[in-house]
Formats: structure tokens, C-alpha cells, sequence
């Protein structure tokens, strides 16, 4: 199994590394070209801003649409969330808006209030070290939403089919679990298509 | 839940991996650096350029300069902390700026200490000529490190010089046996448990940028073809013709530097880049790159 990270900006290496160690193959995609030998796709954190404008100008933001639209799984991180969401809240322009939630940048505050904390993660057996940096937050979902997990009652992982979000970075830890959650939807989507 | 742990702080440096960090002085500016795709600004009241022609003591930014910019974009507001002034970079925290640079182009304040990086909620990024200067502050608590290089000059020599020899020296020590390290340790003025974590994975324990006389978008391929994690640009953007042109240049090079079709087509028509400084020209007192130790 080929998984994809996409590589404009930001923590490329982390998840390629958290993927391997959950048993499938990373690759850095910076060509949208590269989407086709792929079988899931992480959008990882970084400055979603800067993301956002180096998808549009090289191209992935119909790529990426198309790959999901044949059920391919895609899971974003904190700024990849961002970049996912069908709405982000502030007047931004959304990006893929390819997940029916809504999102609050910079949610908790600025740097000083970036924290680590222990969650309970719906289809995880054991909490999570969850590190939460400069994150966004979902304010509002749609039906077809799945909420994983919450921090003081505010919405900080979902899933919508084959789609999955956090706002936070699964991948600044040893701990690969929601990465091998993820590989466990590429798997399922596999036997169902 | 816990704020400003080793892995929040790096972790916020990593989310700047492949970016580039724009010197700004102003809203405006901040804002145009933003568009262009910056993954963080510096708000300053001098780039380092002006810094130089302008001479004397240069010290932290009025703090209405640096809260103008904060106030303005929605990515990373840095801002620069002289060496060993433990105040002036408790006032940045305390205005709530995302990262403090413990910075060489700012004239030094204590010339034997630097400031205890571990004693802050916010991350550090500090400058570093070689490995053990580089450890040395990591050590202290800073959690990213960028080359010193020569700031202002808009000449990439030092930078590369930097960047070549930290890089040289992780291979070395990742080719030494367990038992030399203590020995390397002593040599390089570092502590053996950092050391070992070079040893280990073969680079530093936090990330590396370039930074220090960046003045083209080949200047910053280069740099992360040598290795950065990503590039600092400080006079190189808004010193040339076209900030705008030159800034969305740089951020494009610096994602594909690999692409030199994409990197000779942003450079076209670019306009002059700043005008640079032959090294040799500098007087020892006016290389900033010697500061701090």
C-alpha cells in the first residue's frame, strides 16, 4: 500500500516516517501527477495559507478533488484540515472544500497557547498524545460527520466516509495508531470498490 | 494539558519545514509577505541592511511595530531579542509573539551568556556558524536553528560556509565510534547526550534554516539543495526592485529546488536584487556572524 504525503510545505518527513512505522509505504508528492500510483493521501500541517496558494498554482486542487472523488481516503492534519474544510470561518476562500465542516483558524490562540495533551480518539483503543499547535478547530459539522474526539467539548477529530481530519499532529509522536487507522480505511475502501 | 513543552515548541518549528520566514518592517509589508506565501514573518524596525548603514547599537523593535504586524496576518509573527537580553525577550512573549530569534544582527548584550531559552513558554530559533555553537544552544533551550551567515550583505558565501561545515561535522560524528564521542564532546563544547543524538539519527535534534544573505531565488534553492530545512530572507525582499515579484519568486524556488525550469522562469524579469557586499570588505567588527559563541 502507497501512501502519499503531499509535499509543498511543512511536516512531510513526520508522516511519512508515522506511516512506515504503521506498515504501508510513503511517498512525498509534489507533482499531481503523483496521485495516480497513490492508494490514500496525507495533507499535513504546515502554514495553511502557504499550502493553499502552492495547491492552486501547481494544480492539485482539482487533482486532489478528483482523486477523492474516486473514493480514495484522504486524511489531513492541522493545516491540511483547514485546506479540507468546506468552510473556514473569517471570509477565507476555502481551499479542496472537500469535507462538510467549518473551521476556526488559529483557534486556541497564538503560539504561547499551543499545547500537548492526552484524548480519547473514537476507533483508538488507548488515548493519544495529541500536540496541538497554533490549531484550528471545527465549529460546526454536517450530517454525514462523524465526530472522533472532542477537547473541552469542542470538536477536534471527524471523519465524513472516507475522509478524516485532526487539528491536531498524530504525527509529532511515536505513536502511529490514527495513522493506522487511516491505513485501515484505505484497506476497507479497497474491498468495498 | 501542558503549554510550552520541548515537543510543542519544535513541533511549531516543523510546521515552517520547506517555508520561507520574510523580514518585514511594517503592516503593509507583513501583509504582502503573507500573500506571497511566507510560512512566518519577522517584524523589525531595521532589516539587517539598515542595520549596518545605520550603525550604533541596534536593540528589539518598538513593540507598536512588531503588534501592527501581529494584528494584520494570521501566520507566525517572529521577532528578533538581542543576544543574553533575558528582558527583551520576556517583553516579546509577553506581546504574544509565536517565536523569538536570539539574534546576532542585533548588537549583543552579554557577551559570555546566552539567554536560558528553557525558562520560556515560546519557542527559540538561535544562529549557528558550526555544530557546536549549534548544540550549544539547543542545549540552552532554543528549538530551531538557522546559519548565521553574513546578514545584510545579500552575499550567500557565509551561509553556505555555515551550512557546509555543520553539515560535515554531523557526518563526521555519525561516523564515529560510540567510545570518540566523549572525546568529539569536549572538543566541540557540547553535551555527550546530544552528541549521541547526532550520532544516532544523523542530523540535528531540531530544524535547520538558512539564513543570512539570501538575495535570489537560486540564492534560497541553493541552500535547501546543501540541506535547509528552509530559508530566512531578510533584506534580499524588500530591498529589490519588486518585493511582491521577488517574494512569491523566492517562496516558489524554495518549495521546488529541485525545478531549475521553474526556478529560471520565476527569475525572469525580476528587476535588481538588493545590492550585495563583498565579505572581504567587512571589518572584524562589522561581521555580525562572529557574535555570540
Amino acid at each position: 500500500m502507497k501512501v502519499g504525503v503531499l509535499a509543498l510545505q511543512g511536516a512531510v518527513a513526520e508522516h511519512i516516517r508515522s506511516i512506515e512505522r504503521a506498515g504501508a509505504e510513503g511517498v512525498a508528492v509534489k507533482l499531481p501527477e503523483q496521485l495516480s500510483e497513490l492508494d490514500g493521501l496525507i495533507i499535513p500541517g504546515g502554514e495553511s495559507t502557504t499550502i493553499g496558494k502552492l495547491m492552486r498554482k501547481y494544480g492539485f486542487i482539482e487533482a486532489i478533488r478528483a482523486f477523492a472523488a474516486q473514493g480514495h481516503p484522504v486524511f489531513g492534519t492541522c493545516a491540511g484540515l483547514i485546506v479540507m474544510a468546506k468552510e473556514i470561518e473569517g471570509g477565507e476562500e476555502p481551499h479542496l472544500a472537500l469535507m462538510d465542516i467549518q473551521v476556526s483558524r488559529n483557534a486556541f490562540g497564538r503560539q504561547r497557547e499551543s499545547f500537548e495533551t492526552d484524548l480519547d480518539v473514537k476507533g483508538l483503543t488507548q488515548p493519544l498524545r495529541a500536540v496541538f499547535i497554533r490549531a484550528p478547530l471545527i465549529t460546526a459539522v454536517g450530517d454525514q460527520v462523524d465526530v472522533l474526539s472532542t477537547y473541552k467539548e469542542e470538536i477536534v477529530t471527524a471523519r465524513q466516509g472516507h475522509l478524516l481530519v485532526s487539528s491536531f499532529h498524530p504525527e509529532l509522536t511515536d505513536d502511529c495508531s490514527l495513522h493506522a487507522y487511516f491505513l485501515e480505511m484505505i484497506k476497507s475502501k479497497a474491498g468495498a470498490v | 494539558m501542558e503549554t510550552g513543552t520541548s515537543r510543542v515548541k519544535r513541533g511549531m518549528a516543523e510546521m515552517q519545514k520547506g517555508g520561507v520566514i520574510m523580514d518585514v518592517m511594517n503592516a503593509e509589508q507583513a501583509k504582502i509577505a503573507e500573500a506571497a506565501g511566507a510560512t512566518a514573518v519577522m517584524a523589525l524596525e531595521r532589516v539587517p541592511s539598515d542595520i549596518r548603514a545605520a550603525g550604533g547599537v541596534a536593540r528589539m523593535a518598538d513593540p507598536t511595530i512588531i503588534e501592527e504586524v501581529m494584528k494584520v496576518v494570521s501566520i507566525p509573527v517572529m521577532a528578533k531579542a538581542r543576544i543574553g537580553h533575558y528582558v527583551e525577550a520576556k517583553v516579546l512573549e509577553s506581546l504574544g509573539v509565536d517565536y523569538l530569534d536570539e539574534s546576532e544582527v542585533l548588537t549583543p548584550a552579554d557577551e559570555v551568556f546566552h539567554i536560558d531559552k528553557r525558562d520560556f513558554t515560546v519557542p527559540f530559533v538561535c544562529g549557528a556558524k558550526d555544530l557546536g555553537e549549534a548544540l550549544r544552544r539547543i542545549s540552552e533551550g532554543a528549538s530551531m536553528i538557522r546559519t548565521k551567515g553574513e546578514p545584510g550583505t545579500g552575499n550567500i558565501v557565509e551561509a553556505v560556509r555555515h551550512m557546509r561545515l555543520i553539515n560535515s561535522q554531523i557526518r563526521k560524528v555519525q561516523n564515529m565510534s560510540k567510545d570518540e564521542l566523549y572525546a568529539e564532546a569536549k572538543n566541540l563544547g557540547v553535551a555527550y547526550d546530544l552528541l549521541l543524538e547526532v550520532h544516532e539519527n544523523g542530523k540535528l535534534p531540531v530544524v535547520n534554516f538558512a539564513a543570512g544573505g539570501v538575495a535570489t531565488p537560486a540564492d534560497a534553492a541553493l541552500m535547501m539543495h546543501l540541506g535547509a530545512d528552509g530559508v530566512f530572507v531578510g533584506s534580499g525582499i524588500f530591498k529589490s526592485d519588486n518585493p511582491e515579484k521577488f517574494a512569491r519568486a523566492i517562496v516558489e524556488a524554495t518549495t521546488h529546488y529541485t525545478d531549475y525550469k521553474l526556478i529560471a522562469e520565476v527569475s525572469k524579469n525580476l528587476g535588481t536584487p538588493m545590492k550585495g557586499i563583498e565579505i572581504s570588505k567587512l571589518s572584524a567588527a562589522e561581521r555580525m556572524s562572529d557574535r555570540g559563541w
